[in-house]
C-alpha cells in the first residue's frame, strides 16, 4: 500500500478525487436541467431562414457557433452527459471497492458489543431460563430473515440474523443502467440510420432519403405500396386510420407483405417501416375540400359550451335556425369565398347572424376550413359547417413511409428494465441485520433486540418492535404449557 | 349524455368542502372536523372515480368509434391527475395519522378539477392515429402516480416550511397540529422516491411507446426534454440527501423546485411551447 501511494502522483489522485466527488454529479445534474431548457425555447434543426427570421443575422450566427441549432448533439452537451457517466462510474467503483466485502461474504460478521450498544434497542425479561427458549426464539428470527445463525454465550445464546444483503447491489444497477442508456443510444447514431420514403401507391423503392445528411441509402430490400387509405372519423376533420398495405421485395421475390398503421410498423430484418405521412399525388392537400358548389343544406356542428354536447343539424341561407338548448336563433346570411377575420384570410366562409334575446343580434363568420375557429369567441354555443365527405371516386395518394433501423434499441431497452428494477430496489428495499441475545438472569432471563440498516430506519423500528411482541406471546405460550405439563 | 362533466364539476366543490374542513379544523383544532374532512374526501374520490368510469362509459355511446379509456386529452388528464393526488394524501393520511396534510392537498385535488373546468373542450372526441395504442393507458398511469406524488410533496414541503419558521418562535400556535419535521422531512423523502420511481417508469413507457408511433424512443421534444430537467432535479435532490445527509430546509425548497418544473412540464411546454404532445390538432 506504501509503495503505491508513493507512485501514483498527487495530480491524478486530486483527479480521481474530483471524478468521484457527488458534488460534481449534483452540479452536472443542475448544469444538464438548465442547459436542456434551452434547446427547449430555441426551435432546433429548422431551417436557416427560419433562425434569421427569428434571430437576425447576428443572433444565427451567434446560435450557429455556440452549436445551439443542434444542442442536443453539441460537444458541450454531450460532453457534459459523457462527464456524468464518467462521474457515475468512477463513483461507483469507488463505493464498491469499499462496500465489495459488505457484500460479497460468505458469513457476514455481527460485532455483539455494538449492537448492544445502540440506541433503540428492545429490552425485555421473560420468566424462562435462555436454552429454553431458544428453539423458538430461532424459529421466529429465522422466518423475515434468510440469514440466521445462532452463537452460543457463556450464559445463554444470541441469534444473528440478516436480510437483503444484495439489495446494496440496486445502486449500482441504476448508475450501470445510465450507462447502458448512453452506450444503446451511441450504437443507434452510429450504426443505425433513418430516412424516410414516399412510395405512390403501385410503385416501389429500394432506396430511402437519410433523414439528417439528406443522402440517399440503398437498402438490402425493396419495399412497394399496395395501396393506401385515409380515412376520418364522422364530421370529417379528425383523422381515424392512415393504412398502408406494403409488400417487401428481395431479388424481385415477394418476401412479406404487412398492412401498417401508425402504432403498428411493419420490422423486416431489423428494420422498422413507420407510417408517417402521406399526400395525394396532384399536391392538393389530402383532406375534403369544398371546391364543388355549396350544398342548399349546409351540415352544421353546433357545441353548446355548457353542457359540451355537439349537435348536428342543417340549414339553409336565409332561413332561421333554433339552437338546442335555447342558445338563440341562427340565420345563415352569404357564402364569401374570400373572407377575412381582422386582416387575417381564412378563405371561403359563412356570415351568420346569431341572436338571443335580450342581447343585440351578433354577426359571426364560420370559415369552412376552420371548424375551431367560432370557439375563439368564447360564446355560449361554438358553431361550425361540417364540410363533406372526400369524393367517393378514389384518388392517388402516395404514403410517407419512415423507415428506421436501430441496433441499439434492445440495448436501451434493457438500460430501462435495469433503471426500473434498480430504482425499486434502492428506494423501498435495504440490507437488515437484527441481533437477538438472551442471557440468563435468575430464574428467567433477559431478551435484547437489536438492529441495523443502511436504509429506512423508520421501517426497521417497526420491524424490530413486532418481532418482540411475538417473541413475548412465544415465551408467554411455552411458560403456560409448561405450566399445564 | 355528458353526466361525467356534471359529475367531475360537483366533485370539484366537494374537494373545495374538503379542503375548507381540514383547514377549519386545522386552525380551530377540531379532531371531529378533520375526521369529517376526511371522510368528504372519500365522498370526493368516489365521485371522482365514478365520473372517469362513466366518461369511459359515455364515450361508447357518443359514438360507434370513439369508445377510448379517459386519458387522451388535457381536461380528461387533469381529472385523473385530481383522482391520483387524492389516493396519494389520503393513503400517506392513514399511514402517518395526521389530518393537517389535507389542507394543502385537498385544494390541490379541487384546484386541478377546477382548472380542468376551464377547457374549451370537455366533449369526448374519438381517438387520432397516434394515441391509438395500449401504451396510453400505461404511460398516463405511470406519469400521473408520479406527478401526484410530487404534487403531494409538495404540499408536506410547504408544511415544513411553515412549521420550521414558526418554531423559532414562541408561540406555536398555528402549527402544533403538524407533524414533527423530523416526520415531515421524512414524508417529504418517501413521496420524492415514488415519484421518482413512477416519473422513470412514465418516461420509460413514453419511450417505448414513442419509438412504436414516432419511429425513435427520444427526440427531445419539449414535453420528453422537460420531463427530463424535471428527473435530473429530483435525482439530485435524491443525491443530496441519500449522500450528502441534506435536510429540513433546503430539501423541502428542492421539492418546491421540483414540483414547479413538473407543473411546467404538465401545463407550460403545451401553451408556450410546441411539440409532440400538442394533442387535439392532428400531427400527422
Amino acid at each position: 500500500m506504501e509503495n503505491a501511494k508513493k507512485i501514483t502522483p498527487g495530480y491524478l489522485q486530486s483527479l480521481w478525487r474530483f471524478l468521484s466527488s457527488l458534488k460534481l454529479t449534483v452540479v452536472l445534474l443542475f448544469c444538464l436541467a438548465a442547459l436542456s431548457v434551452i434547446g427547449t425555447v430555441i426551435p432546433q434543426n429548422v431551417s436557416p431562414q427560419d433562425y434569421v427570421r427569428l434571430y437576425g443575422i447576428p443572433g444565427y450566427r451567434l446560435l450557429l457557433v455556440l452549436d445551439i441549432v443542434d444542442m442536443y448533439r453539441s460537444w458541450w452537451f454531450v460532453g457534459l452527459l459523457l462527464l456524468l457517466v464518467v462521474n457515475i462510474i468512477v463513483c461507483s467503483i469507488d463505493r464498491l471497492r469499499a462496500t465489495w466485502q459488505v457484500i460479497f461474504v460468505r458469513e457476514p460478521k455481527f460485532d455483539l458489543d455494538q449492537y448492544r450498544r445502540r440506541k433503540n434497542v428492545f429490552t425485555f425479561e421473560v420468566p424462562a431460563p435462555a436454552h429454553r427458549t431458544q428453539d423458538a426464539f430461532q424459529r421466529i428470527v429465522a422466518k423475515g430473515f434468510g440469514f440466521c445463525r445462532l452463537v452460543a454465550l457463556e450464559s445463554g445464546f444470541a441469534i444473528t440474523a440478516e436480510r437483503g444483503r444484495w439489495t446494496r447491489l440496486g445502486v449500482y444497477a441504476v448508475h450501470l443502467s445510465i450507462v447502458v442508456l448512453i452506450i444503446g443510444g451511441y450504437l443507434g447514431s452510429k450504426f443505425g440510420f433513418e430516412g424516410f420514403v414516399a412510395l405512390p401507391e403501385g410503385e416501389q423503392s429500394a432506396t430511402i432519403e437519410l433523414n439528417r445528411s439528406h443522402q440517399t441509402l440503398a437498402l438490402p430490400f425493396a419495399i412497394r405500396c399496395d395501396d393506401f387509405e385515409v380515412s376520418f372519423y364522422e364530421g370529417g376533420q379528425r383523422p381515424k386510420e392512415y393504412r398502408s398495405k406494403l409488400t417487401i421485395l428481395e431479388n424481385g421475390q415477394e418476401v412479406a407483405r404487412q398492412e401498417i398503421v401508425v402504432n403498428a410498423p411493419l420490422y423486416y430484418k431489423g428494420v422498422g417501416i413507420y407510417q408517417s405521412s402521406y399526400g395525394r399525388m396532384d399536391g392538393e392537400p389530402p383532406p375534403a375540400e369544398w371546391d364543388q358548389a355549396l350544398p342548399p343544406e349546409i351540415p352544421l356542428a353546433i357545441q353548446s359550451a355548457a353542457s359540451g354536447i355537439v349537435y348536428n343539424r342543417t340549414a339553409r341561407i336565409g332561413e332561421p335556425l333554433q339552437l338546442p338548448e335555447g342558445l338563440g336563433q341562427l340565420v345563415l346570411q352569404r357564402y364569401e369565398p374570400a373572407a377575412t377575420f381582422q386582416s387575417m384570410a381564412l378563405g371561403a366562409a359563412l356570415i351568420a347572424s346569431l341572436s338571443k334575446p335580450p342581447e343585440p343580434p351578433q354577426t359571426i363568420t364560420l370559415p369552412l376550413k376552420f371548424p375551431k375557429f367560432d370557439a375563439m369567441r368564447r360564446g355560449t354555443v361554438i358553431i361550425s359547417v361540417i364540410p363533406p365527405k372526400a369524393d367517393p371516386v378514389k384518388e392517388r395518394y402516395y404514403t410517407g413511409l419512415q423507415v428506421v433501423y436501430d441496433p441499439g434499441v434492445w440495448v436501451v431497452y434493457a438500460g430501462f428494465i435495469l433503471m426500473l428494477v434498480g430504482c425499486v430496489v434502492v428506494f423501498f428495499m435495504s440490507h437488515q441485520q437484527v441481533v437477538v441475545e438472551v442471557v440468563d438472569r435468575g430464574d428467567g432471563s433477559t431478551v435484547l433486540i437489536s438492529g441495523k440498516a443502511n436504509k429506512n430506519q423508520m421501517g426497521l423500528q417497526i420491524k424490530l418492535q413486532r418481532m418482540a411482541e411475538r417473541l413475548m406471546m412465544a415465551t408467554a405460550a411455552n411458560v403456560s404449557k409448561d405450566a399445564g405439563a | 349524455m355528458t353526466y361525467n362533466s356534471l359529475i367531475l364539476s360537483i366533485v370539484t366543490f366537494i374537494y373545495g368542502l374538503a379542503g375548507a374542513l381540514y383547514l377549519f379544523a386545522w386552525i380551530f383544532r377540531k379532531e371531529t372536523v378533520a375526521k369529517a374532512a376526511t371522510w368528504v374526501t372519500i365522498i370526493a374520490l368516489a365521485g371522482n372515480t365514478i365520473g372517469i368510469v362513466l366518461r369511459w362509459v359515455e364515450s361508447y355511446h357518443v359514438g360507434s368509434e370513439t369508445g377510448h379509456a379517459p386519458f387522451s386529452n388535457m381536461y380528461e388528464s387533469l381529472v385523473f391527475f385530481a383522482w391520483t393526488i387524492a389516493i396519494i394524501f389520503l393513503v400517506v393520511e392513514k399511514r402517518y395519522q395526521n389530518r393537517t396534510i389535507g389542507a394543502l392537498a385537498a385544494p390541490l385535488a379541487c384546484l386541478a378539477l377546477a382548472y380542468a373546468s376551464f377547457s374549451p373542450d370537455k366533449s369526448i372526441q374519438p381517438l387520432i392515429p397516434a394515441l391509438k395504442s395500449n401504451w396510453l393507458i400505461a404511460h398516463v398511469i405511470t406519469c400521473f402516480l408520479g406527478y401526484a406524488a410530487f404534487a403531494v410533496a409538495f404540499a408536506v414541503s410547504l408544511l415544513y416550511l411553515v412549521k420550521s419558521k414558526d418554531e423559532k418562535r414562541f408561540d406555536q400556535t398555528a402549527t402544533v397540529r403538524i407533524p414533527p419535521l423530523a416526520i415531515l422531512d421524512e414524508l417529504t423523502h418517501q413521496l420524492v422516491m415514488f415519484g421518482f420511481l413512477f416519473l422513470t417508469a412514465g418516461i420509460i413507457t413514453g419511450a417505448v411507446w414513442a419509438k412504436q408511433a414516432w419511429t425513435r424512443y427520444w427526440s427531445w421534444d419539449p414535453k420528453e426534454t422537460w420531463s427530463l430537467i424535471t428527473w435530473f432535479i429530483y435525482a439530485a435532490l435524491l443525491h443530496l440527501r441519500m449522500m450528502r445527509g441534506w435536510r429540513g430546509n433546503r430539501i423541502a425548497i428542492l421539492s418546491i423546485i421540483g414540483f414547479l418544473a413538473v407543473l411546467f412540464t404538465y401545463f407550460g411546454v403545451n401553451y408556450w411551447l410546441a411539440g409532440l404532445h400538442s394533442y387535439g390538432t392532428p400531427s400527422q
